[in-house]
């Protein structure tokens, strides 16, 4: 909502404005600790409000920038069944970006300042999207790894504190246990084909597993804003424990497709699947704009936007043209 | 002309359409568009695949959908070249989406009677989408014409690019035998009411209709623009290079 | 820098039988557009049979900072819920 909702509005002037910060914190506070949700309208802090449009942007961002690595493949797709389930999840992604920038909006931020923080690199996305897609079997990595590892991400963010943001998600977790599956089904059709197709399976995993470890950040003791946003309710388990979880999970349907996973260390301990040293190294320089396709994802979104302001110009001074007609 | 080459050639149409517009996912004007126009271009795939497979059982030589779209050359696809058009501009994109769609549904209506019971089936959902498609496009062509000096430059551009194909859209291709059976109607048929709603919404969309030479055309005897070899280089490429392989 | 789009609130009847419910947003230049942009958005899998758009700027709303007066005072009409009555348990149907 409620673009409008969190400040002044329609009954801007009657507005009753809390007695004091003291007392909303306390409210705030209350509220936190009832494990209640925030809604939009509500006092919160400078710091919850600000930390949360720059998760949620970021989220939002992810899932914009990723519409292009697997994009580039619809009209590649060697079948048509293949190009209509990547044509639905890619356009599920936009959708998905779409909810998110609804929740965004709901805190004040913009659509279009977060287009422009993003476009001019103050805002950040999901550092997995600048790794190139070159295979079609890359396709079907995204989709078992860099969506599953989103999920396990992104569960959680169900029962985040601030409402809009947990209501999107609830929806954005509902849709995309497809697109994991389908990315799933696709590795699995390659590990029962040709000897090709298998190498090219092996090949995207080899590619694509350490990254998508690394999407679920930092490890704990480098992670300095994990226990305020935990104490805040917008993030509900730390890096490390999330990261378990996904290597928990993925290591058995790794058996299921027949592929190794490149990491000679990875070892079942007390239950849980123990993986070798994360190359952080590689994560912080992709995060500094080393990745092979920072730039060209940048260009690509910028593109689309400048090319298509006089598409939004015109559509915004028909319904001004119009609507002065009618009144 | 048999009712294999009907059902193909309706097939390409909105394979080819499919194809063309799915170019489109992450480039649109914005987001909201993104998804408006993934929607239309999975409608369209959804039906050709359906009227391939449909081509597939009609000719009973074991080809299925994908035998069909990927190991075709050229010559073989008999789609109207309207749809294999370059997306261009936005203007551009929305011209040829409109003009395809409104042909396709007056195209679809009439089969919805057809004695063929699956084109007979598929005109019942295609119409229903088709519908949607035609008002997207004409929602668009309105704006555009009628928005800003740019965007009113820009829509009668794409409306001049791809006026020449339109004249294909009518030209007999289809068998008379097929015609008395009532498998389908004469393409002809379809034009007055086409160009009636064309006139309609280029007026009240403050554009005029192109005064521009017709091109040949030819794309249902498999002569297309040179655009074409690309469009197939890049959907077949993947099926071509795997001979056999299940995706 | 570009028009932006104004925001439109969405709100879908799942079914018939239901109510409007609020889904969230999408931007769109006019009302007629907001209705299908929130179509393809919010009905990709068959969600709706109906959608309301209302521009979001022409929504009041109560004001959080009122809850205590707005809300509150309907908390101690206990006589207002039908299980503040007590019946002999040989009564049926009311």
């Amino acid at each position: 909502m409620y673009g409008n909702d969190f400040g002044p509005s329609a009954n801007e002037g009657e507005d009753v404005r809390p007695i004091d910060d003291a007392a909303a914190q306390v409210r705030f506070d209350a509220l936190l600790a009832d494990d209640e949700r925030i809604e939009p309208r509500d006092w919160m802090p400078a710091g919850y409000r600000k930390t949360l449009i720059r998760q949620i942007a970021q989220h939002a961002h992810s899932e914009i920038i990723g519409m292009q690595p697997e994009g580039n493949w619809i009209t590649r797709a060697p079948s048509l069944r293949r190009k209509a389930i990547l044509l639905a999840k890619v356009q599920d992604e936009a959708g998905h970006g779409l909810y998110l920038y609804s929740a965004a909006e709901t805190l004040g931020a913009e659509r279009d300042e977060l287009t422009e923080m993003l476009i001019t690199g103050r805002q950040r996305y999901s550092s997995i999207f600048n790794y190139p897609a070159v295979t079609w079997a890359d396709v079907g990595a995204i989709g078992w790894l860099v969506d599953g590892a989103a999920i396990v991400n992104q569960v959680p963010i169900c029962r985040c504190s601030y409402g809009p943001y947990a209501r999107a998600m609830i929806r954005i977790c509902k849709e995309e246990s497809f697109h994991q599956r389908q990315g799933f089904e696709l590795l699995l059709t390659l590990s029962r084909g040709t000897d090709h197709q298998r190498t090219m399976l092996q090949d995207a995993v080899d590619r694509w597993w350490w990254p998508s470890l690394m999407m679920f950040g930092p490890p704990d003791d480098a992670s300095p804003n994990t226990a305020q946003s935990m104490a805040w309710g917008i993030k509900r388990h730390t890096n490390d424990e999330l990261r378990q979880r996904f290597v928990d999970m993925t290591v058995p349907q790794a058996d299921v497709l027949g592929v190794s996973l490149p990491d000679p260390d990875l070892e079942l301990v007390d239950d849980h699947w123990r993986h070798g040293p994360i190359d952080w190294d590689e994560f912080n320089a992709v995060l500094r704009g080393e990745g092979a396709c920072n730039r060209q994802r940048i260009e690509h979104r910028t593109t689309a936007h400048t090319d298509g302001a006089w598409v939004r110009d015109a559509a915004a001074a028909y319904a001004e043209k119009h609507q002065r007609a009618a009144a | 002309m048999n009712r294999f080459a009907l059902v193909l050639g309706l097939a390409d149409d909105a394979l080819i359409a499919a194809q063309r517009l799915a170019e489109w996912v992450a480039n649109a004007p914005e987001l909201e568009e993104d998804v408006a126009l993934a929607n239309i271009a999975l409608d369209t795939l959804g039906r050709a695949r359906v009227l391939l497979a449909h081509a597939g059982e009609i000719e009973g030589a074991g080809r299925n959908e994908d035998d069909l779209a990927m190991l075709r050359d050229e010559r073989e696809f008999t789609n109207v070249q309207l749809a294999e058009l370059e997306n261009g501009h936005f203007g551009t994109t929305i011209a040829r989406l409109w003009l395809y769609s409104t042909w396709q549904l007056t195209w679809w209506e009439a089969l919805t009677s057809s004695t063929d019971e699956t084109l007979a089936a598929v005109a019942q959902k295609s119409i229903k989408e088709l519908r949607y498609h035609v008002d997207h496009g004409e929602r668009w062509v309105r704006r555009l014409g009628d928005g800003t000096e740019v965007s009113h430059e820009r829509m009668q551009d794409g409306l001049d690019r791809v006026w020449p194909h339109v004249a294909e859209l009518f030209t007999n291709w289809v068998g008379t035998d097929l015609i008395e059976q009532g498998v389908t109607v004469a393409p002809a048929t379809l034009e007055a009411r086409c160009r009636e709603r064309w006139a309609h919404v280029i007026n009240e969309a403050t554009l005029s209709t192109p005064q521009v030479p017709t091109v040949p055309g030819g794309g249902r005897r498999g002569i297309h623009t040179e655009s074409m070899g690309y469009l197939l280089a890049e959907m077949q490429h993947m099926a071509r290079s795997h001979p056999g392989a299940t995706w | 820098m570009s028009t932006s789009w104004p925001l439109w609130e969405v709100f879908i009847r799942p079914r018939r039988g239901l109510s409007h419910t609020h889904v969230g947003s999408v931007h769109a230049p006019d009302a007629a557009f907001a209705v299908r942009n929130a179509r393809d958005l919010y009905t990709r899998r068959n969600e709706g049979v109906s959608i309301w758009v209302v521009p979001s700027a022409q929504i009041t709303a109560s004001s959080p900072d009122e809850r205590d007066e707005f809300f509150d005072p309907a908390a101690d009409k206990v006589y207002r819920h039908p299980t503040f009555y007590e019946l002999p348990e040989e009564v049926r149907h009311l």
